[in-house]
């Protein structure tokens, strides 16, 4: 039995009235393609802030490799091992395609270097730098965009910004990376691509992944499990051709 | 007066106002603040540049006493005064940094007194180029704040703290999200404009040795109107905008005329600019996205 990765117990989270996620269970296992997903406004997203620690859940916990990380900050969450892309593309946009890349690499203590020897310019800083730009090249290799690497990331078209967001997080040295609708807005081609890239990463790296995603075809031919949330509510978890098929979420899609 | 003696001096006290832009545009494109504060941190390096040369007379003992100082002092503001604003409505925050201003300058008040004290940090004398007479603290103050320039502009954009800088005045939740300390960040940036400021305070001074509380008030003004000129949150525009003001107060002030009115033709720019470009000569135009 593999480990488990992540756990969510009880989740839940309250704004003013409204309940937007309550009681969410579940388990995600090691090296696990794990989806969530629901029609919009389900919760989705709420989900991915609060294991990312953008709020704080009202109730419930969640763990990381056994370890509690509820209520934590968002950069102690994103050391401690969970990266993630943005629904709304968010990246420095003023930035070359490597430089985005070498932001995540920000906190890999293989790359500390004191201020000290970045001030005076050390050779230290110069091995360090290059050691940065060498392991950024590689991030940016296995989603396709090493070619690209110095054209300003707002120069680049909609699928490869998505896929730029991947390799930015991928650089946080993530156990669990999770990924905000990363096909939105891709041809049927960029999609398939993405999935190869999503499954590589997951063999190279040894990486967990959690994805939010619409694209139905894209969610039963990568994940394993999912969970489908209506309301913030569970209304299915398993297997896709099991949980796609749960009477309660077909109603929930066509209406009835 | 010589037009290259003029440029001179205005590329002097242009590369001051330089260095005090920074600061402002700095905390603005990181914090997203504007530390009305920024310009009396000057005035307290100035004052820290006085105890030294009153007790031990090094003024380059004096600059580096008045740059720790400085640093600690603006830290300190940030987490006392700042910080616990996070979030806050952008007015709370303008009105604490006004509060924190009129703060240093009554407690300098307190301690010093209002007579202005005269602090002689150095008698450079003149050198002569030809027929040409150039003030040495001219060339010292363009020469030292140009290389504390590039060293600042090398240090943003090939140095793994200037890359997170950047990052944090793009997108603060992004670069969160990728496991940037944002009140590091924040820190650093409060310490290095601190420090800025008071290498510009030693360049005042070493102008013109006449030193109150209200030492830091003018230039900070004019120095963050620099800043808007420029674009506010961009470091080149702080640079650019800096020796705009200085080069335009210098040439104003040679012309008897309309020299009585250089302050009001300073400001005069910055309406003009803004008129014309609203983001400032090299901020950020902003485009909605469709």
């Amino acid at each position: 039995m593999a480990k488990t990765v992540l756990k969510i117990e009880n989740l839940g989270i309250s704004f003013g009235g409204l309940k937007a996620v309550q009681d969410l269970n579940l388990e995600i296992k090691e090296k696990q393609l794990y989806g969530l997903v629901g029609p919009n406004g389900a919760g989705k997203t709420t989900v991915f802030n609060m294991i990312t620690g953008v709020y704080k859940p009202t109730t419930g916990k969640f763990y990381l490799d056994g370890e509690d990380l509820t209520g934590k900050s968002q950069e102690a969450i994103n050391h401690k091992g969970i990266a993630r892309t943005f629904q709304n593309i968010r990246l420095f946009n003023n930035m070359t395609v490597i430089r985005n890349v070498l932001v995540g690499l920000h906190n890999q203590p293989e790359f500390k270097c004191g201020m000290l020897s970045s001030v005076l310019r050390l050779p230290r800083h110069f091995k360090t730098e290059k050691a940065m730009r060498e392991r950024a090249k590689e991030i940016l290799r296995i989603v396709g965009l090493e070619e690209e690497r110095n054209n300003l990331s707002c120069n680049l078209p909609y699928g490869k910004q998505r896929k730029l967001e991947i390799a930015r997080a991928l650089a946080t040295n993530p156990k669990l990376l999770c990924l905000d609708e990363p096909a939105a807005g891709m041809n049927p081609n960029e999609t398939a691509d993405l999935m190869n890239i999503v499954r590589h990463i997951r063999d190279e790296y040894n990486v967990t992944i959690l994805l939010i995603e619409h694209d139905m075809k894209f969610v039963s031919g990568l994940c394993d499990e999912i969970t489908v949330l209506n309301f913030g509510t569970v209304l299915a978890q398993g297997t896709p051709e099991v949980a796609l098929n749960d009477p309660e979420v077909i109603k929930a899609y066509i209406g009835g | 007066m010589n037009i290259f003696e003029t440029l001179l001096n205005g590329l002097s006290m242009g590369s001051t106002y330089a260095m005090i832009a920074l600061g402002y545009t700095m905390v603005y494109g990181i914090a997203k603040m504007l530390n009305f504060a920024h310009g009396d941190v000057i005035m307290v390096g100035g004052y820290m540049i006085f105890l030294t040369m009153a007790s031990v007379g090094n003024p380059i003992l004096g600059l580096a006493i008045a740059v720790v100082f400085c640093m600690l002092l603006g830290i300190t503001i940030e987490k006392v005064a700042y910080k616990p604003l996070r979030g806050a409505s952008p007015l709370a925050v303008l009105i604490t940094a006004i509060g924190v201003s009129y703060l240093l300058q009554s407690t300098a008040q307190m301690i010093f007194g209002s007579a202005p004290k005269m602090v002689i940090v150095a008698d450079l004398g003149n050198v002569m180029l030809g027929s040409i007479k150039l003030p040495v603290y001219t060339l010292v103050t363009l020469g030292c704040s140009f290389a504390i320039m590039i060293a600042l502009s090398l240090f943003v954009k090939y140095t793994k703290i200037g890359r997170a800088m950047i990052a944090v005045s793009e997108d603060k939740g992004a670069a969160q999200l990728m496991g940037i300390n944002v009140n590091g960040i924040i820190t650093i940036t409060f310490a290095i404009g601190s420090a800025l400021a008071a290498f510009a305070g030693f360049f005042m001074l070493l102008k013109s040795p006449s030193l109150t509380n209200t030492l830091g008030a003018m230039p900070g003004i004019k120095a963050f109107t620099a800043a808007v000129i420029g674009g506010i949150g961009s470091i080149p525009g702080a640079m650019l905008g800096g020796i705009l003001m200085g080069v335009v107060e210098a040439i104003s002030l040679t012309i008897p005329a309309i020299a009585p009115y250089t302050d009001a033709i300073e400001f005069s720019i910055l309406i003009i600019i803004l008129l014309v470009r609203p983001s400032g000569i090299l901020g950020k135009k902003r485009r909605e996205k469709v």
